[in-house]
């Protein structure tokens, strides 16, 4: 069994972007949504930490406790905007969200 | 020096005063202004008769350098000028005064004394300038006051339109003359009236001259009204009479011919120019003369009349005598502004009525302007004895020693301009009164009969007194001459030509016969019984400028005013409007305001520039 390379990690990360991606183009509920942006954060924070153990440098991974610190009151914001669009569309389909069309 | 700055600088004071601050205040300005034409005439007088009176010049402009331009506001004293500066003070003086009367009651007396005023200044300027450009900066003010002056009624729609048409016809005349002083400029390097300043055009080749010559004879074309452009004169009628005496008779319009006798030094080395000069003011002469005999307006048969008179100076210059032109301007300064102010005393006895078939006997009703008015008549027709007779005569004279064709058509317009005016006399004086007003003529006041009977006296006696001693310097020795052939005397110059013999007889001859014709033809008539169509539509030549250039001209303006509205309009400046609208319309169908549709998008352009980057 061949040890686990640099390419093995990202190759899950750029699977989990692309999932993530996949997630926001084509789901339809506005949370859902919201998860798979979550998740493509931490694909990119996966890519980071890779990169900072193969390279033997700590900045990578100090970077990721700066972008989870931020998601994580980016989520609060977010959930909190989600939640009052709900009460004032009550729908959270993101079909019925089109107030800047043309 | 400063003293003779005042006559200058006082009628601009009164111009500013009158035109900023007083044109509301009728007497005020109306006083301002005439106290600054007697200043500006007591200088005139002063420099008259002390002749060791010479100001310094002001240096207006001095240009170093390759082409070095040099302009001074100063002046050349000359007998002519110290003359002229004076006509031109002492008609004005007496114009000013009759305004008084002749305006009374109008409601914006102000603003007419100020821009008289303002033309006083601009033509005394061109009287003492001794350079090309303070002429014309003057000759242009000339034009703007006069422009002013014939639109003072602006509110009546044939006034505007002949101020603008002396303004535009002055432009189409000063614009060649604008170019003959460049030419000059640029060939001697200097714009001074001097005949050293003239040393570097000996040798020029002969067409260059005459070209010069001749774009300098334009500013006179325009402004004395020569034969092409004479058009604006008569339209010029629609201002106040005052006006027409002072501006367009006695001294704005003779400018062209003293601005010619200034610069007869330079015209002299012009072989072809002078005879240019000479027939365009036979020509003229003639030409007007028979157009007046068929007019009906008062105004405007004074007008052709002096057109005609005009042409008789400029001829007189062409024939090189410009003394005897200019000896000529100062009789018809004096004989045409009391025609006029005459004419506005008839005007305004009948109450604004100019259709001399619509007066008639007015010889009994106002008999003074009746007498001042034939005194004119006859000092113009060159009666024997008047002032007219002397200069007129000088001038065929002149022309028959030079030019034999222009002899006969002088004489020719002699016995017209007799005739003419012999028929203004008979119809608008004699016979019983064709209309109401004109049985009940209201009599000029003494502001108005006063300045008559002086301006009646200098007609008759102007061909004798002073003129002769101040002009007869070495330039003036054929006028000198004939006085004394005239008088009696021996004859003692090689250029006396005119003795009293048979060709002076001609003249006399002409005279009488025209005012015979007149008198037998149109006495006790109540229309008229000559009908010549050409001449009363004044040969067509309004016509033919309307049909030729102002149709010409709109057709150019409609094909320029359809490139203007459809090539750069339309297709330059809102055809990029257009286009940046349209790009506009057909990007916002892409903001379709669904979320997904933009990150899918952004998903995509960023794997673009991720594949461009890294991978191509």
């Amino acid at each position: 069994m061949s040890p686990i390379t640099l390419a093995h990690y990202l190759t899950i990360s750029g699977l989990l972007f692309v999932i993530g991606l996949a997630g926001v183009i084509l789901r339809r509920n506005l949370i859902v949504i919201y998860m798979s942006l979550e998740l493509m954060l931490n694909a990119a924070n996966l890519t980071l930490v890779a990169f900072s153990r193969f390279n033997r440098q700590m900045d990578g991974q100090i970077l990721v406790f700066f972008v989870i610190t931020v998601a994580a009151a980016e989520v609060a914001v977010g959930l909190a905007l989600i939640v009052a669009l709900f009460r004032l569309r009550q729908t959270t389909r993101v079909a019925d969200l089109t107030t800047l069309k043309f | 020096m400063t003293l003779p700055w005042l006559i200058l600088t006082a009628p601009l004071a009164s111009a500013l005063l009158s035109l900023v601050w007083l044109r509301r205040h009728h007497g005020l300005a109306a006083f301002v202004s005439i106290s600054a034409c007697a200043i500006a005439f007591l200088v005139a007088l002063l420099i008259f008769l002390d002749h060791s009176l010479l100001p310094s010049p002001w240096k207006w402009l001095d240009i170093q350098g390759e082409y070095s331009l040099r302009v001074e506001i100063g002046w050349l004293v000359d007998p002519w000028t110290r003359l002229m500066l004076l006509i031109v003070t002492g008609v004005g003086l007496l114009v000013h005064i009759f305004s008084l009367g002749y305006m009374a009651g109008d409601e914006s007396r102000g603003r007419y004394f100020g821009e008289l005023s303002l033309f006083m200044f601009s033509m005394l300027g061109i009287v003492i300038a001794n350079n090309f450009v303070m002429l014309f900066m003057f000759w242009e003010l000339v034009g703007l006051s006069s422009y002013l002056l014939i639109g003072y009624w602006f509110e009546r729609p044939a006034a505007a339109l002949a101020a603008k048409k002396a303004f535009i016809v002055n432009r189409i005349g000063d614009f060649g003359f604008m170019l003959g002083i460049l030419y000059f400029w640029s060939t001697t390097g200097t714009v001074k009236f001097t005949e050293l300043a003239a040393q570097p055009l000996i040798g020029q080749e002969p067409q260059f001259l005459t070209m010069l010559g001749v774009l300098l004879f334009c500013g006179c074309i325009g402004k004395s009204a020569m034969f092409p452009l004479h058009v604006w004169l008569p339209d010029a009628m629609e201002g106040p009479t005052p006006v027409s005496a002072l501006i367009h008779a006695a001294t704005m319009v003779a400018a062209g011919v003293y601005m010619l006798a200034r610069i007869f030094f330079i015209l002299k080395l012009c072989p072809g120019a002078l005879d240019v000069i000479a027939y365009v003011g036979g020509f003229t002469a003639l030409f007007a003369a028979l157009i007046a005999t068929q007019q009906n307006d008062i105004k405007r048969i004074l007008a052709y009349s002096t057109l005609s008179q005009l042409g008789y100076m400029v001829m007189a210059v062409g024939c090189s005598a410009p003394d005897v032109a200019l000896f000529h301007l100062t009789t018809h300064a004096f004989f045409k502004a009391l025609l006029f102010l005459a004419a506005g005393a008839v005007i305004y006895a009948l109450h604004h009525e100019q259709d001399i078939w619509r007066m008639g006997g007015l010889a009994r009703k106002i008999p003074l302007t009746f007498a001042t008015f034939l005194v004119g008549t006859l000092a113009l027709t060159g009666c024997p004895g008047l002032s007219g007779f002397f200069s007129k005569d000088e001038i065929i004279a002149v022309a028959q020693q030079t030019h034999p064709l222009l002899y006969w058509s002088s004489l020719l317009t002699a016995l017209l301009t007799s005739f003419y005016m012999f028929r203004l006399v008979v119809v608008a004086f004699t016979g019983s009164a064709r209309s109401e007003a004109a049985e009940k003529p209201h009599v000029p006041g003494f502001v108005m009969t006063v300045p008559l009977i002086i301006l009646a006296l200098f007609s008759a006696v102007g061909g004798f007194i002073g003129l002769q001693k101040y002009l007869g310097l070495d330039a003036v020795s054929e006028s000198g001459a004939t006085l004394v052939s005239i008088m009696g005397g021996n004859e003692q110059s090689p250029s006396n030509f005119l003795t009293v013999n048979a060709s002076m007889l001609l003249p006399v001859l002409a005279f009488v016969v025209g005012g015979l014709a007149a008198w037998i033809i149109y006495r006790k008539r109540e229309t008229d019984p000559i009908h010549i169509g050409i001449l009363a539509h004044k040969f067509y030549i309004d016509e033919f400028y309307d049909l030729v250039l102002v149709k010409f001209q709109q057709a150019v303006a409609r094909i320029l005013a359809w490139i203007d509205n459809w090539i750069l309009g339309g297709v330059l400046v809102r055809g990029t409007a257009t286009t940046g609208h349209i790009s506009g319309e057909l990007l916002r169908l892409l903001q379709t305001g669904n979320i997904q549709a933009y990150t899918f998008l952004f998903s995509l352009g960023a794997a673009l520039v991720v594949y461009f980057t890294l991978l191509h």
